[in-house]
């Protein structure tokens, strides 16, 4: 079959060829976005943070007329609060084990600082890099979860304690393979000495563990989103975070008996119902609550977007073939096959469509740029594009068909009828 | 005429019922998305004060400098030395030195457990600066800010929690172990976004629960809900806390003239150049000045999610809006014959836009009436979208319901321009014709 007819028929109908095509256009532009940010949010929500998460919960509480923790009487009595805390916990007939910890991943309450290979040398200082701190003791690793990669973990004998705005020597800390790999891109980290935050007191790297994510989700975090820097330090102040690992399956029976357990150490304290004691799992999804619902929004979108275009294509179709009625007929009579009538119908879309993807294409990328510049997006891949195209072109195809099929059935007959 | 051209519309409507379902749908979709998404915006991005925004002012210094601040940028909030410093100076018609704290309560001679609560630490000057306003009491005043007097306003939500709503002035409570005498209960007041203490706050928290004096805050050394430092830190305890550049005051002044606001800003750069010669800071004066919405601006409290998402949603608007002409386009001229007809009787070309507009205006309203339907729906799943403070900011109002019907029948009116021309166009005699 010549294209010829075709063209000369689409020229007669330009209003609805650049209806069509715009529609198409504008689908693949938004639709391209749409899956790629899903795409972005739904890597980004399923990182995992180096943590064992399964049975694992926070429990973040402020004691009543506490010392301010200032003078180093009041940290001492904070100190002993704390450690009849983590006891009480500890001996939890549900709970396997307990850690203090200032924060952890996903929680957006970070303590952050930098690290420098040499003694006294500021943020930014070449070799130097940013840091997020876990203050936490000897249990840490096994109650986190983590994965010790070399070295050794905290013992109890490498455990301090300090006021949450005192600062104190950190003789020994523990680093993500993903941090010592940046400090040291040579390897072997462990026994290695740096110097956190400007200080001129060693620390040693006594341990490298696989993975565990900042607290930050937050763009500002992006940088050091895997340089964790774990503390064996006790933070003594009014406020107190545990993170506490349940036997296996016992999470939620653990949960209950914590608010009793700790009143029964001493009521002078804030224990909130929701949100004193929170399962990671809660955690998590309250963290990436904007990314799962962007993610839900874009596919949302795209769904009803296909099917309003696909919509679309079929009414305005449908409308071509009842004013081409007799036209169809005619051409019957004269000897075309239902096929041919079926496949003119189907090619004049895929050229219609075919314009659109061209223009889609270019928009698609307009779109993306747009947002590049605006808001924190990188460039679409190509496979995105490609793969967008291929599906306007199935679902033009798609919709065409059922008209295109009503168009083939009408009978040669219709072309000796007045209308 | 319209009357009749509007019964017309109606019953073509039932003519092409898929072709007509189609459109409606579409319509529906494509409204529904730009409000779901427009009220959210439209809350996020609202002017929490609108008759002072222009007055207040947000001073900012950098005690950081260049190596360690953002972007050039001096940090959010000032550290205390500086802090004291413009309170000393008092160079604005009012001014108010802030930061939030959370505390725990216990209410008077109660014997139940503890409970958390937030709440700032102010100068009394913040009250009518920000115009509070007032149930039971009154703020404190310069006198109780100097005497660094125990006193407490609460918030109408946290006197019906502890008070049962009551006029509690004159009675006690106590906060982290001190007792505080409430001398005022403000009326319901929570602008959003809470511009005056963006400082590790989105600013759609949950309400305030409670004020006290900032003199008195630092005589029993309340912590800030949080703060920020740079450099090395060689600090220990409250005192050396205080002298260092961990930055948690959030100021604010109150300016009343162009002269004012150009006279304080030169007081800031003296202020930033003093500090420079007596070697405090290492760096030229870099200081700002900003009013209540170039802050806002500033701190990005309108969530990405939120512009992206309406930007998103109206992209899809317009893709339904252009199904729509081609639907109409379709419907319209499917009628060719009947124009044919009427244009012959005698009716104009201008009737016939007339009657087609309206047409469109009929399927445009059912449009609406169901894209009403699925706002509803809509706004209640916002909360997956956004987080919970600010999905329950979003709600359904007259004014969204009005906006919602308006925009679809406008949007499908200005959609039927060239399908309705179409329709004009037809020749009469060809049609007879063909007939």
């Amino acid at each position: 079959m010549t294209m010829h007819p075709i063209l000369a028929a689409l020229r007669k109908h330009k209003a609805g060829v650049v209806l069509i095509s715009l529609q198409i256009a504008l689908t693949l532009a938004i639709v391209c976005n749409a899956v790629f940010i899903i795409g972005q949010r739904v890597e980004r929500v399923n990182r995992p943070t180096g943590l064992d998460e399964n049975d694992l919960f926070l429990v973040t509480q402020q004691w009543v007329g506490a010392p301010s923790g200032d003078d180093p009487a009041g940290v001492e009595k904070l100190d002993v609060m704390q450690r009849e805390d983590l006891a009480a916990l500890r001996n939890l007939p549900d709970v396997a084990s307990v850690a203090p910890s200032n924060s952890v991943p996903l929680l957006n309450s970070s303590w952050t600082g930098s690290l420098s290979l040499k003694p006294g040398a500021q943020l930014g200082s070449k070799g130097g890099t940013r840091t997020a701190y876990y203050f936490t003791d000897e249990q840490a690793l096994t109650t986190l979860g983590l994965h010790l990669v070399t070295g050794r973990a905290f013992n109890a004998g490498d455990v301090q304690h300090q006021g949450a705005r005192d600062q104190r020597d950190r003789p020994v800390v523990i680093v993500t393979k993903a941090l010592a790999d940046k400090l040291f891109p040579q390897g072997n980290a462990v026994g290695k000495v740096i110097y956190s935050d400007g200080s001129t007191a060693p620390s040693t790297i006594i341990g490298v563990v696989e993975r565990l994510q900042i607290p930050s989700t937050g763009s500002w975090g992006n940088a050091f989103t895997w340089y964790s820097t774990l503390v064996p330090t006790r933070l003594d102040s009014s406020y107190a975070r545990y993170v506490v690992r349940a036997k296996p399956g016992r999470r939620d029976a653990a949960m209950r008996a914590v608010p009793a357990a700790l009143y029964a150490v001493n009521p002078m304290r804030v224990l909130d119902d929701d949100e004193s004691v929170k399962s990671f799992a809660d955690i998590r999804a309250s963290a990436y609550r904007a990314d799962v619902g962007m993610a839900i929004l874009m596919g949302v979108v795209c769904l009803i977007l296909l099917c309003v275009t696909a919509a679309g294509i079929v009414g305005l179709t449908s409308f071509w073939v009842g004013q081409r009625h007799r036209q169809i007929g005619v051409r019957r009579a004269l000897g075309a096959r239902k096929v041919d009538i079926l496949h003119y119908f189907q090619i004049e879309n895929l050229l219609i469509a075919g314009a659109g993807v061209v223009l889609g294409v270019l928009l698609a990328v307009g779109l993306n740029t747009w947002l590049m510049t605006h808001y924190e997006m990188t460039r679409i891949p190509l496979p995105y594009v490609m793969t967008g195209v291929l599906a306007m072109l199935v679902l033009g195809q798609l919709a065409v068909f059922v008209p295109a099929r009503r168009a083939s059935n009408v009978p040669p007959v219709t072309a000796t009828r007045a209308v | 005429m319209f009357a009749y051209y509007f019964d017309l519309g109606l019953r073509s409507l039932r003519r092409n019922p898929a072709l007509t379902a189609l459109m409606v749908m579409a319509i529906g979709f494509g409204v529904a998305a730009s409000m779901i998404t427009y009220s959210v915006f439209r809350a996020v991005s609202g002017n929490p004060i609108p008759d002072k925004s222009a007055r207040l002012y947000i001073p900012q210094i950098d005690g950081w400098g260049p190596q360690q601040n953002s972007k050039g940028e001096p940090a959010d909030a000032l550290n205390y030395i500086d802090a004291m410093a413009l309170m000393r100076a008092h160079r604005a018609t009012r001014q108010t030195f802030l930061y939030g704290v959370s505390m725990s309560v216990l209410p008077e001679g109660s014997q139940s457990l503890p409970v958390a609560a937030n709440g700032y630490a102010v100068y009394g000057d913040f009250f009518p600066m920000f115009e509070v306003p007032f149930l039971y009491g009154r703020s404190w005043g310069a006198a109780e800010d100097d005497s660094r007097a125990a006193v407490v306003v609460l918030s109408e939500e946290f006197n019906q929690k502890l008070f049962g709503g009551a006029n509690s002035v004159g009675r006690e409570i106590t906060l982290d172990g001190h007792d505080y005498r409430v001398v005022g209960v403000a009326r319901h007041w929570d602008p959003k976004p809470r511009f005056f203490a963006l400082f590790n706050g989105s600013g759609f928290q949950d309400p305030t629960d409670f004020y006290l004096p900032f003199t008195r805050a630092m005589d029993v050394q309340v912590n800030p809900s949080g703060n920020s430092c740079r450099g090395h830190m060689n600090f220990a305890g409250w005192n050396d806390w205080l002298q260092s550049n961990c930055v948690w005051v959030t100021p604010w002044v109150e300016l009343d003239s162009a002269s004012d606001v150009s006279a304080y800003r030169r007081f800031l750069e003296d202020y930033a150049a003093d500090q420079q010669r007596a070697g405090r800071f290492a760096w030229a004066p870099n200081v700002r000045l900003r009013d209540v919405a170039q802050w806002l601006d500033y701190q990005q409290v309108v969530p990405a999610e939120s512009r992206i998402s309406l930007i998103v949603a109206l992209g899809f608007f317009a893709i339904c809006l252009i199904n729509t002409i081609g639907l109409l386009l379709a419907k319209f001229l499917r009628r060719a014959g009947e124009i044919g007809v009427r244009r012959a009787l005698g009716a104009s070309r201008r009737e016939i836009y007339a009657q087609y507009l309206i047409e469109a205006a009929t399927v445009g309203l059912a449009g609406g009436v169901f894209g009403l339907l699925l706002t509803a729906v809509g706004i209640c799943g916002v909360s997956l979208l956004f987080n919970p403070e600010i999905a329950r900011l979003a709600h359904l109002d007259l004014s969204l319901v009005g906006l919602t019907l308006t925009v679809a029948v406008f949007a499908t009116m200005a959609a039927a321009f060239y399908p309705a021309w179409r329709a004009a166009q037809v020749q009469p005699a060809w049609q007879l014709k063909a007939n």
